[in-house]
């Protein structure tokens, strides 16, 4: 990452826009106990179902916690589970992906034949299956969510590296007597980060999503936690009497992952003007 | 092209495979004896034995997933822990709900994507062009079920107009009785039913589609032989539908195919939200009954519908475009 780069990112709207998004959330979260008025679990039954006011500036829930303070704290548990599971993921993805290009041969086919029966399930049941069997925990949604995302940068970092150890500079250093897993991490690795990096980006946004679902299937982050999807499926049994359970966790998901997605569209045009020329 | 359909139709044959034998892997990840997880700790070993016998668990798991495979290839996923029904009976009964949900669902995005990509991509960096991206930003970044729960807000606590809940009778039979009875009443009931879980699930489609047309038509209408369309004086209608359109379609082809099938994920989400009796509600309801023959069956059932689809989106790209028949 040059210094042309940052630059040019910081004149990239999508770019600012998402990471002015990002940056919110982000702090929300670190500052969670100082930003938050009330601790989200202590509940008031004789103020259930408040409508916003001065004192909880997002109402109240069905136990009359405070749904700001909750919301607040969703936003620790939507990028813990975000980041942790984009991280699994992209270390299983890039390894594999690694060494199936390199290596080549049956271990190339194998990962390859993985990625395809991978790619043939539809995301979120994969993660529904997964959490299903695992039983729901935060542990189990990270791990479910980092165990079906991985494919697409496994065949990315494939790609990246079989067009790379064609290079002169992978054959100079093997000349010199450098190992396999020298050139694989030393010098291979760095050069097809770029598109890994993009699609960490945009995958956070798709993780934060799939988390939100599992939630509000009741087969995520379990009550009385404070994730935004389960406190959204709360809300769907009270859509009469307390709209505002489910409108502002809703709204918190979408700017996070709008944020996400402006981001990653916005490094993507500037590491990549040719593919964004193109999509 | 019969050669090419014919490749492509062995080529389902190790995805199949390779669906069922993942699926029974995840199956076998539940922690400690499934049996004694859904029998609870006071079982007798008795009915832990009869447990284990309809699980399939019994044997090494090599020969496990040997009859697990004769019956999958046969069609027999077994019997639900909690129906007492056949697992492919009970899929069978609420497939029509999510096949006519994911239909629906799909010419809704269709149909707002297509005027919208053409749109932003005519009106390059104007207003048009930027609301209609917008769009596409928000509908991408929306959860499903959200868009639904405000569906459900407005339309129907606020206004009244929907009902919130459930399917009226199949659409078929209501078109049917329109043309044989001439009665619209059964139709219009169940266009009520559908009109919102078909709106929330089409939502995302809609966006990634839209941007695709739209980025698809900017790199048509940048080509050589709409410039000659239009040195020649054709009319701008027929140049944007007739010439640039129809060609811009081809790699659309392929974006609507695979949304098709994210769709049928999507539908489990949807169909929990508006009580719509499909297989995502039958796959969420036998989650929260630990009943494993029935998730099992459900997972496949899926899989192997989207397994279909990718490889019909596959054959029609080849009738429509002959460069791929090499």
């Amino acid at each position: 990452m040059t210094a042309g780069f940052w630059k040019k990112l910081l004149r990239n709207k999508s770019a600012l826009i998402g990471g002015f998004l990002i940056a919110i959330v982000v702090l929300t979260a670190v500052f969670a106990p100082l930003l938050a008025p009330c601790d989200p679990y202590e509940m008031h039954m004789d103020d259930r179902f408040a409508a916003p006011s001065a004192a909880h500036p997002m109402g109240t829930d069905q136990y009359g916690r405070d749904l700001f303070s909750r919301v607040i704290y969703g936003a620790v548990i939507s990028l813990q589970v975000g980041i942790i599971a984009v991280g699994v993921s992209m270390a299983l993805g890039v390894f594999l992906g690694l060494i199936s290009g390199y290596f080549g041969g049956w271990l190339d086919r194998a990962v390859m034949i993985l990625v395809d029966i991978f790619l043939s399930f539809p995301i979120i049941l994969l993660a529904i299956a997964f959490v299903a069997v695992l039983g729901p925990s935060p542990k189990n949604v990270m791990l479910a969510l980092g165990m079906i995302y991985w494919t697409n940068y496994a065949r990315t970092v494939r790609a990246g590296v079989l067009a790379a150890k064609e290079e002169e500079y992978v054959l100079a250093a093997r000349t010199t007597g450098a190992g396999d897993f020298r050139v694989i991490f030393l010098y291979i690795l760095p050069n097809v980060m770029a598109p890994v990096i993009v699609m960490a980006t945009l995958g956070l946004g798709t993780a934060i999503i799939s988390e939100s679902t599992l939630s509000f299937l009741g087969l995520g982050i379990q009550p009385p936690a404070a994730s935004w999807g389960s406190t959204l499926a709360v809300g769907l049994d009270h859509l009469h009497s307390a709209p505002h359970i489910s409108i502002f966790p809703g709204c918190c998901i979408m700017l996070t992952v709008l944020g996400f997605n402006l981001l990653g569209n916005g490094i993507r045009d500037v590491a990549d003007p040719k593919l964004s020329r193109r999509l | 092209m019969k050669r090419y359909f014919f490749r492509r139709l062995l080529q389902i044959i190790p995805v199949v495979f390779g669906i069922t034998a993942l699926v029974f892997f995840i199956m076998r990840l539940i922690p400690g004896d499934p049996a004694q997880v859904l029998l609870g700790t006071d079982a007798t070993p008795e009915d832990l034995a009869r447990m284990r016998e309809a699980l399939g668990l019994n044997g090494s798991v090599w020969s496990q997933f040997l009859s697990y495979m004769r019956g999958a290839l046969t069609l027999d996923f077994g019997e639900s822990i909690f129906q007492k029904d056949a697992v492919l009976d009970i899929l069978m009964r609420s497939f029509p709900a999510t096949l006519e949900l994911s239909v629906c669902a799909i010419l809704i995005s269709v149909l707002i994507a297509a005027p919208l990509g053409v749109a932003a991509a005519l009106k390059r960096n104007t207003w048009i062009d930027y609301a209609g991206m917008a769009f596409a930003q928000l509908g991408a970044s929306m959860p499903v079920f959200w868009i639904g729960v405000l569906l459900i807000m407005y339309f129907s606590v606020h206004l009244g107009w929907l009902p919130s809940f459930g399917r009226g009778d199949p659409l078929w039979q209501g078109f049917w009785l329109l043309v044989t009875t001439g009665s619209p009443q059964t139709l219009l009931t169940s266009l009520r039913h559908i009109a919102m879980p078909a709106f929330s699930l089409g939502v995302m489609g809609a966006a990634l589609i839209s941007r695709m047309i739209r980025s698809s038509m900017l790199e048509v209408l940048d080509s050589d032989y709409i410039r000659t369309a239009r040195a020649k004086g054709t009319p701008e209608s027929i140049v944007v539908m007739k010439h640039a359109f129809r060609n811009a379609l081809l790699p659309v082809v392929t974006t609507v195919g695979l949304q098709f099938g994210a769709l049928l994920g999507n539908a489990i989400v949807t169909e929990t939200v508006f009580a719509w009796p499909g297989i995502g509600r039958v796959i969420v309801t036998a989650i929260s009954q630990r009943d494993f023959p029935l998730v099992q069956g459900g997972v496949i059932l899926i899989a192997l519908a989207f397994a279909l689809i990718n490889m019909a989106v596959d054959m029609l790209y080849a009738v429509i475009n002959p460069k791929i028949r090499v």
